[in-house]
């Protein structure tokens, strides 16, 4: 039986146990919070930033990312703030000149007042949240594919001989993806770099 | 490329996984680019997953996935150098060779790259040939210093 | 060598290796660090050895190759000792009148010694030139002692005596209560507190603990990193032990990026030897305490350079940052308590337990204690490494040591603290150095990168190029950071090529906002700086840019016009032969004539053109006068004279 922390959540007081995160605390409570890099079955990855929350320390404070932060005796934690609420917002602006269509981002979009226009349009999709990649490495364990390059230049990469002979019988990544790129990038790869006549 | 050599270079580094990096160092400062077939070896033998050695591959500067020429070029744009005028001395050499950054000419010969900074930053702008330094260059040297090649 | 098993034995070896040297025999000591190799210092010593045994003085005089005494503006750099006679800018054709004038004859060459460029007066001692004699050379000055590959003229210079008392006088609370006492702050950028980093580690649950050097020097501009470690390996080693012992543990991993392969080297060797004499592996000098070291390579990513990214490179994988809500002296590589300080951090150390800490707190100011190597690069007229006290003031780096703005031109900003830093104008010079100091005028201290800029830099292409160098080397995992940095590498592209528009100024603090406040990392969090430093001291310039399509300090290729003044061209052919598009038409006697429509902006006609004719003009926010009709192009000799 782990010890009990309790901590505060918009104004609510929460138990929850020692080693859980504050984005577990309020899930268990029925509090919401965005996320779009975090999954049940993955490491948390403290990616795409929107999870971030308000902790507040006397007259100072600070923001965390929930996902990843442990829950602490005492915390005061706001999940909707001036602070939170712009950076949400300027989040999805960024990513939605990635992927204007994603589902996942224009809800999120109308909710925080996100403009999908704000920026420019860049030609690739990919959010980077890190799903397949995080998935096909501890769930399914098959490395079919990984990040390549850094930076600006980052991109999502199937490897060919991997994924030839895997990814048909998997697909377990597929319905992560929350702009379809995946989908996109794995029709490429098959059908201009899977080995040929069995090679 | 001969697997026993790869094998050798993984040896000397007990094939401990942590040593990846010094590894594809090896590899790399040996070959002069990483071939695949080498790649796929040192995944079997250290037992990391290729995906994770196609990151470091491309992640790091100091990695090629390509063959690189016989020459290597490297043009300091750190900021001591860029305030004395390295964008101009890139400029130059871009326009001598025919190459980009990044690039390898037909013939084999240059190979251009970036640098983001050598730490000799009294001298600036740089460029460093296969290692031999010319400091304090200008836009008109540029001509003169890549003639000493072939 | 057998192993040193004891104080009174490293004591004794010490006391074997001075009474074997002549105090007072010559020793020409030659700068080798990569700076001056590259001016072509290895040819140099190569000259002097030849030369000494030309005359068969090899018995009676010493030559070393040596570590950067950080004057690389007048490398490479020949230093006389016991006389310390200081020669500058010396080439392998010099080397036979030194040998005949300075070590035989007991005659200075004047020609080689310092000039001052105002007065004309030598100065013929190392410390007696100005550029020297306004800081406080406690670590630098030791390279120019030392032959950086041997262990014997380290320990000769007193080295491993700090590990000596610290292993055997004081207890491991002892060491780190003096480096607490000392106030030392990180050197490497973050400016936090090395005894309370220490003392974390120590208190933290765990067997397996680690000291790590940070080596990766990737702010561009900075290079004092590179000089200790090829300069002074021993030093870096001594602190690192000395560490170990404090906080409890007995691996030792040294980082050190790939760009420098001297250093690498150099501090692998230091390693052998100091294995050799009994300095480290197992029982050190018979205390009974174990240590190791281990040298990674870096592989070129500027964001290795962060603390744990380089511990993520130390593992073996892809150099990206992690989430620090846990510090990394509590859980750091492999989730053990870990120390990670920069190279000059670690090189205090040994003279702090020498010294102690209350020698150490008379320099400095209040919140910033020791002294600081600075790398003074850019439009300066004295580059090179300067080791200062903090609390001197930027106006006394600049002008007393630096020797001021080369050229006739004017002063506009320093640029501290890499990429992380921001940009510190005319106005705020008499700022002293300082953490705090720094870090309140919306710049930092950083590694000690000082770029100095003057009126041909344009502040909006700094933040370009700040911004530009981020987005390539972040590490792409955070939105913040590669998103942000990505759209504001955008808009400052579009100002620099004149394609600014009204708004721009504004988005670009949005996205600065959202960085600093979201991103993973401190590279992230601090990669706004230098453009919100810029818009600070020069909104003037973004203006102009913006809604004038105007480069004020003449630098933004596509907003500059190259024109040859008629009135002023001699047809020499100058620039006609140099220029790389052919895009100059005239001739012998003919003026010469820019073809606007094939011009890439390069600047070889300004660089070529004789400064007695100075006829290439730069134009920017209007146009350039049209080009004279051909009848006129003609000069006729009798009427130019």
């Amino acid at each position: 039986m782990s010890k009990k922390i309790h901590l505060q959540i918009d104004g609510r007081d929460i138990e929850a146990e020692e080693g859980m995160t504050v984005l577990e605390a309020a899930h268990s409570a029925g509090i919401k919070i965005p996320t779009l890099c975090f999954h049940h079955e993955l490491e948390p990855w403290g990616g795409c930033r929107l999870c971030m929350v308000e902790l507040e320390f006397g007259d100072w404070t600070r923001l965390v990312v929930s996902c990843v932060y442990l829950v602490e005796e005492g915390l005061v934690v706001k999940t909707r703030s001036l602070k939170v609420d712009k950076t949400r917002k300027g989040i999805l602006e960024l990513l939605l000149a990635h992927a204007p269509d994603s589902p996942q981002l224009t809800a999120l979009a109308e909710e925080y007042g996100a403009d999908r226009n704000r920026f420019e349009q860049d030609a690739s999709f990919c959010i980077h949240c890190g799903l397949c990649v995080r998935y096909c490495a501890e769930v399914a364990e098959k490395h079919a594919l990984g990040f390549i390059d850094r930076g600006i230049r980052k991109e999502i990469s199937f490897i060919p001989e991997i994924a030839a002979k895997e990814c048909n019988d998997c697909k377990g990544c597929f319905p992560l993806c929350p702009t379809s790129y995946l989908q996109a990038a794995f029709v490429l790869v098959e059908s201009l770099a899977f080995p040929r006549n069995g090679k | 490329m001969e697997a026993e050599r790869i094998d050798q270079i993984i040896d000397e580094h007990q094939g401990a996984p942590d040593l990846l990096i010094q590894v594809l160092l090896a590899i790399q400062s040996e070959y002069n680019w990483l071939p695949k077939a080498a790649l796929q070896r040192v995944g079997e033998k250290m037992q990391v997953p290729l995906s994770r050695i196609l990151h470091i591959a491309t992640f790091y500067n100091a990695f090629s996935l390509v063959p690189k020429g016989r020459h290597k070029v490297h043009i300091c744009m750190g900021t001591a150098c860029h305030v004395r005028g390295a964008p101009r001395i890139l400029d130059t050499v871009q326009d001598l060779t025919g190459i980009g950054a990044g690039e390898t000419d037909l013939e084999f010969k240059f190979s251009l790259e970036t640098v983001n900074c050598i730490g000799c930053c009294a001298l600036g702008p740089v460029i460093d040939i296969d290692g031999k330094i010319h400091g304090n260059v200008s836009t008109r040297d540029t001509a003169d210093i890549l003639e000493q090649y072939d | 060598m057998t192993q040193l098993k004891s104080p009174e034995e490293l004591d004794n070896y010490r006391q074997t290796l001075s009474s074997g040297r002549d105090a007072n025999m010559p020793c020409i000591s030659i700068c080798a660090g990569t700076g001056c190799l590259a001016y072509g210092a290895a040819e140099v010593i190569g000259a002097f050895k030849a030369e000494i045994e030309k005359q068969g003085l090899t018995a009676k005089v010493d030559t070393k190759g040596t570590g950067c005494p950080g004057y690389c503006e007048k490398g490479p750099v020949v230093v006389i000792y016991p006389e310390e006679i200081c020669y500058l800018g010396v080439m392998p054709e010099d080397v036979p009148e030194i040998i005949t004038q300075t070590i035989v004859g007991k005659k200075v060459v004047d020609r080689l010694v310092y000039s001052d460029p105002d007065s004309g007066e030598k100065a013929i001692h190392e410390a007696d030139i100005p550029y020297y004699k306004h800081q406080k050379r406690f670590l630098l000055s030791s390279n120019t002692l030392i032959d950086s590959r041997s262990i014997d003229d380290y320990l000769l210079i007193n080295g491993y005596s700090a590990l000596s008392k610290a292993l055997f006088q004081m207890t491991a609370e002892e060491v780190v209560d003096e480096v607490k006492k000392s106030k030392l702050r990180g050197r490497g950028g973050g400016g936090f507190p090395t005894g309370r980093k220490w003392e974390g580690s120590r208190e933290a649950p765990g067997e397996v603990k680690y000291v790590l050097v940070n080596a990766d020097e990737g702010d561009p501009g900075a290079f004092m990193d590179r000089a200790l470690l090829e300069g002074n390996p021993h030093s870096i080693l001594e602190g690192l032990i000395i560490g170990g012992y404090a906080i409890g543990a007995h691996e030792g991993y040294i980082y050190v990026r790939q760009e420098y392969p001297l250093a690498v080297e150099n501090i692998k060797l230091a390693i052998e030897q100091a294995e050799e004499y009994g300095l480290l592996g197992k029982d050190i000098l018979g205390s009974g305490f174990d240590f190791t070291v281990k040298v990674h390579q870096g592989a070129g990513a500027f964001v290795c350079g962060e603390s744990t990214a380089l511990m993520t490179a130390l593992e073996g994988r892809a150099g990206e940052p992690r989430p620090k809500y846990v510090r990394s002296n509590v859980k750091g590589l492999w989730n053990r308590p870990s120390v990670l300080n920069n190279v000059e951090t670690w090189a205090n150390v040994p003279l702090i337990i020498n010294r102690g800490a209350d020698w150490f707190t008379q320099y400095g100011t209040q919140g910033s204690k020791g002294t600081k190597i600075f790398s003074l690069v850019g439009k300066i007229t004295n580059t090179g490494l300067v080791e200062v006290p903090m609390g001197i003031t930027l106006r006394d780096i600049i002008y007393k040591i630096g020797g001021g703005i080369p050229g006739g031109k004017k002063f506009k900003a320093i640029q501290t603290g890499g990429p992380s830093g921001g940009c510190i104008p005319e106005t705020l010079l008499d700022l002293e150095v300082g953490f705090d100091e720094l870090t309140e005028a919306g710049s930092m201290m950083g590694s000690g990168g000082m770029i100095v800029m003057d009126e041909d830099t344009c502040m909006v292409d700094v933040a370009r190029y700040f911004i530009h160098f981020l987005a390539d080397e972040s590490c792409g995992k955070c939105v913040p950071c590669r998103e942000g940095l990505r759209q504001m590498d955008r808009i400052l592209k579009k100002i620099t090529e004149g394609r600014g528009e009204e708004g721009d100024t504004k988005t670009l603090e949005e996205l600065s906002e959202l960085a600093i406040d979201a991103s993973l990392c401190a590279l992230g969090k601090s990669a706004p700086n230098p453009l919100l430093s810029t818009l600070r001291y020069f909104k003037d310039e973004y203006e102009a840019h913006i809604k004038e399509k105007r480069c004020p300090a003449l630098s933004c290729k596509e907003l500059i016009s190259y024109y040859i003044d008629p009135e002023k061209c001699l047809a020499c052919l100058a620039c006609m032969r140099k220029c790389p598009v052919d895009g100059i038409s005239g001739g012998k006697n003919r003026i010469h004539v820019i073809d606007q429509e094939k011009c890439t902006s390069c600047g070889t006609c300004l660089d070529v053109c004789p400064a007695k004719f100075d006829a290439v003009v730069k134009y920017s926010g209007e146009p350039v006068p049209p080009p004279i009709p051909e009848e006129k192009r003609t000069i006729d000799r009798k009427k130019k004279k």
